[in-house]
Parts: C-alpha cells; structure tokens; sequence
C-alpha cells in the first residue's frame, strides 16, 4: 500500500527527447520513483541523464509521453501552484521589483490587498531581502536573485517545492549558505522538495534519500538513504557523512560498479 | 545648457558655413539661399497659417498610419511567435515584402484609395508595420521558457502570460522595431506628399519648389527634418522610460 501513502508517484515513465536538429534521444528509460509527503529527496546524475526533464514531468511542463505520475494521488496534467519551482537561472521577472515579483503569485490567490502585500513582505524577510524590496533582479547578486525566486515561489503556499538545481549558478561559498539556509527554511515550513543536483555533497547534505540516475538513457540506478543530523556543525567532516559521499560518488562516478549494485525501486 | 551647445555645435558651425557659402556667392543663391531669408520664409509661411494647416494635415496621416502599423504590427508579430500555424502561413509574405522599398507602393495605394488621407495612412501602415512585427516577432521569441514555466505554476492563464511575461520579454526588440518605423513614417510620408497630394509638409515643399520659391522651400525641409529629429528624441526618452528596469543598476 506504499502507492496510496506516498505524495508523488512515478510509475513507468519513459521519454524520448526530439532536439529541434539530430537525432532523438531516450531521456528516460522506464523511471519509477515514490516520494513521501514532506520528504527531502535530491534527483543526483550527470548532465544529460534526464534528472531535470523528470522534474519537468513532476511539474506538468511537459506532457508524459509514456507512464503515469500522480501527484496526491491524481495524474498531473499540467502545471499548478500545488508544485512550486525554482530554476537554476532564476526565472524572476526583470521588469519587476523583488515585491512585484514576490507578489505575482499572490494576485491569483483568494486573498485581500493587504493580506498580499503582508504576506510577501513576510516571504521576503524570511529569506533575508528586507531592505531591497524595492530593487529590480539587475541590481542583485545571484545569491539574492536565488532568494528572490525562492520567496516567490514560496509565497504561494506550495506543497511541492520543485528545485532545478538552484544553486549551480552561484559561487561556492553562496552555494554553501543557501544549502543552510534551504534546509532551515525548509524545517520551519515543512513541504515536499525534489532537489535537482550534479553535486554529490550538497545531495548528501541537503536530502534525506538521494535518486542517483544514470545517463543514456536516463533512469534510477539506486536509492540511498541519507539521514544525518543536519544541525551538526561538524557533519561536513564526519566519517559517516564523509564515507556516505563517497559511497554516492562511486555510484555516479563507476558505470560497471553501478550495473551490479543497481537496486531498482 | 551648455553640454547641449556643445553636443550640436556641429549644427551650427554648418549653418555658418551654409551662409558663409552664400555670402561669397560660393554657389548659386537658387540652389542655397540665405539662411536669414529662409528663417523669414518660414515666419511668413507660419503666420499665413499655411504651415500649420499642412502639417497638421501630414501629422494626422502620419500619425494614423503610424499607431495602426504599432497595434497591428506588435499584436501580429506576437501571435506568430505565439502560433506556428500564422508563422508559417505569415513568414513568407513578410520575407518578400521586407526589402520592398514601400515607396514603390505609392501608385499602388493611390489606385486602391484614391488622393486623399486614405491612401498615405494605408502606404504608411504597409512600410511600418513590418520593421514593428518583426521586432515583436523576435522579442517575442526571446521569451525564456522557464520564465513561462514559472508564470504558469503560478496559476496564471496563457493570456496573461502573453501580456504579463511575452510582451515584457519583446519590449527591448519590440521598442527598436517602433523606432525603426517611426523613421520609416516620416520618409513615407513626405515622398507621398510629394508624389500625390493636395495638402501636407511634402506636398508644400513640391508646390513652393516648383514655384521658385527656394527660400520658404527650405524652411519646410528644415521643419521636416527638425520634427523628425524630435520625434526620435521623444521616443527615445519613452523608450528609456519603458526599459527602466534594464538599465536599473546596483547602488
């Protein structure tokens, strides 16, 4: 009865990749995956192994081309404001301020004016962008650019928090204070989120099961539980967490190690 | 004030030199007469009221076939980016029209509608409304996806996201293809005045020409060339308006 208690459900799912020139490319052989209500689970691959096109699917940005996924338990047909998503590249409205970014999603919510405006002033201090209401995406950093997006996205209320490798973009030290301060936020409001990685540490870090995929075609070569006490200020550099990395990077890394270990959920 | 004397003292050195030319009698005063006699021309022909009525009548033509070619042009150059069927029923006929000088059309849509308003709002429409489609056309293209995506798992429906993230994403592409016809509506515009017309700025300087009226001639090519320059100052100032966001930078 897994199926019924799980949130996400991914069952079968092949897609086939038609580039505008060349040749068609299978993206994703045969994917299933069940993700938990409030779970963290990073997708973790290479480039190329279809780990964002499935998150797309999850999405409702593409059609499913073969396969079924259920989110809460109906087939997704298209996108809806249950799945928030944050890209790699930001995705903010440069024509809009942080507050008129924040506040888009809200317009076409059920909500009065100045409950709109108090609830995106809240999202916007809550990751840190008090005091630059009022600036346009040009004039951030990408750090903040990514915060933006991130109360954006937030702000209405998703259950789903969709990740498309968010923090590839910004420089290592950024990198390291927004994995932080994503998994504080993420425990003071709870939410689902599928975390789209090719950074084997910030997986481990960040997810409490990691999906490593494979490319060519694109499918779930193993699932490994990555439970660690994640307010350990010293947990970079423990054994356990050290060895776990390790153990995830063979997994990417060894093609004929990841064909006899491959467990297929 | 004075980075503005500097910026056009060009100007006013020719000025000097146009009448210095005609001082020392360098060419003919026929072919380039005073400068002073051309600044009073233009006030004889501003107080006699015969340069307001005929560029009135030039503005409303302009003007019209202008706002129509932007309506047009932006809302047609989005919906094909938008739409592949339009695109590629529509592509090909722009393709072929593009380099068309439209002022090749002048007998055509005299023949269609007649001497009158009608046929230089339509010319003016014709020439202008490509250079605006194509730039919506690209804009529009230029859209990022996962700005669409992102509007869209947003609950926004594909109308308002056509309004609120495609026409903002042209607008940079868009602006400059307005520019471009606003450019294109002032040649269109005095060329047909000039071939066929009863009124307007090109009508006048064709009737004062051919009347050896070279002095009052001037002073209307003059007032052309300054409106047009105006114009472009103007829609510059909006343009940079419209696109504050862009330039918007840290500190």
């Amino acid at each position: 009865m897994t199926e019924e208690n799980a949130q996400i459900v991914v069952h079968g799912v092949s897609q086939v990749y038609r580039p505008p020139a060349g040749r068609e490319v299978l993206a994703l052989s045969d994917v299933s995956l069940e993700v938990q209500g409030r779970e963290f689970i990073a997708l973790l691959g290479p480039s190329g192994c279809g780990k964002s096109t499935l998150l797309y699917l999850i999405g409702g940005f593409l059609p499913t081309q073969q396969g079924s996924i259920r989110v809460d338990g109906k087939p997704v047909s298209g996108p809806g404001p249950d799945r928030g998503i944050v890209f790699q590249d930001f995705a903010l409205f440069p024509w809009k301020t942080v507050r008129a970014n924040v506040l888009y999603g809200l317009e076409r919510m059920d909500l009065s004016r100045h409950e709109r405006e108090r609830r995106a002033q809240s999202f916007i201090d809550m990751v840190g962008l008090g005091g630059f209401e009022d600036s346009y995406p040009s004039q951030l950093s990408g750090g903040m650019k990514q915060r933006a997006a991130i109360a954006r996205t937030l702000a209405i209320d998703p259950t789903i928090l969709l990740m498309d490798e968010p923090f590839g973009a910004l420089d290592s030290q950024t990198r390291r204070l927004m994995q932080s301060e994503l998994l504080s936020i993420w425990q003071r409001t709870p939410k689902t989120v599928i975390f789209v990685t090719h950074d084997v540490q910030e997986a481990v870090f960040l997810a409490g099961r990691v999906a490593v995929m494979s490319a060519r075609p694109g499918c779930i070569k193993a699932i490994v539980e990555t439970q660690f006490d994640k307010a350990d200020p010293h947990l970079l550099k423990s054994p356990d967490f050290v060895n776990k990395v390790d153990e995830i990077w063979n997994l990417v890394r060894d093609e004929a190690i990841v064909a006899q270990t491959a467990r297929h959920p | 004030m004075s980075k503005l004397l500097a910026r056009y003292s060009p100007l006013l050195l020719l000025a000097v030199l146009w009448q210095l030319a005609w001082y020392f009698e360098m060419v003919s005063s026929t072919a380039l007469p005073s400068l002073v006699d051309v600044a009073s021309a233009w006030v004889d022909l501003l107080r006699s009221g015969e340069l307001l009525r005929n560029a009135a009548a030039s503005l409303y033509r302009g003007g019209a076939g202008f706002l129509l070619a932007v309506v047009v042009g932006g809302a047609l150059g989005m919906i094909m980016a938008w739409w592949r069927p339009l695109n590629l029923m529509l592509s090909p006929l722009v393709e072929i029209f593009y380099p068309l000088p439209k002022t090749a059309l002048i007998p055509v849509t005299v023949i269609w509608l007649g001497f009158g308003d009608a046929s230089k709002i339509l010319l003016i429409f014709l020439g202008c409304m490509l250079p605006v489609t194509i730039g919506a056309f690209n804009g529009s293209r230029s859209t990022e996806q996962v700005m669409v995506w992102s509007a869209r798992s947003m609950g926004a429906s594909r109308l308002r996201i056509l309004r609120d993230v495609v026409l903002p994403s042209a607008m940079p592409e868009l602006l400059n293809g307005i520019r471009t016809a606003l450019a294109l509506a002032f040649i269109l515009l005095v060329t047909s005045e000039l071939v066929v017309a009863r009124e307007g700025l090109g009508n006048l300087i064709g009737y004062l020409g051919s009347n050896g009226s070279y002095e009052a001639m001037y002073s209307v090519v003059l007032t052309v060339a300054f409106l047009g320059f105006a114009a472009d100052r103007i829609y510059q100032y909006f343009m940079r308006w419209i696109l504050a966001w862009r330039d918007a930078t840290t500190g």
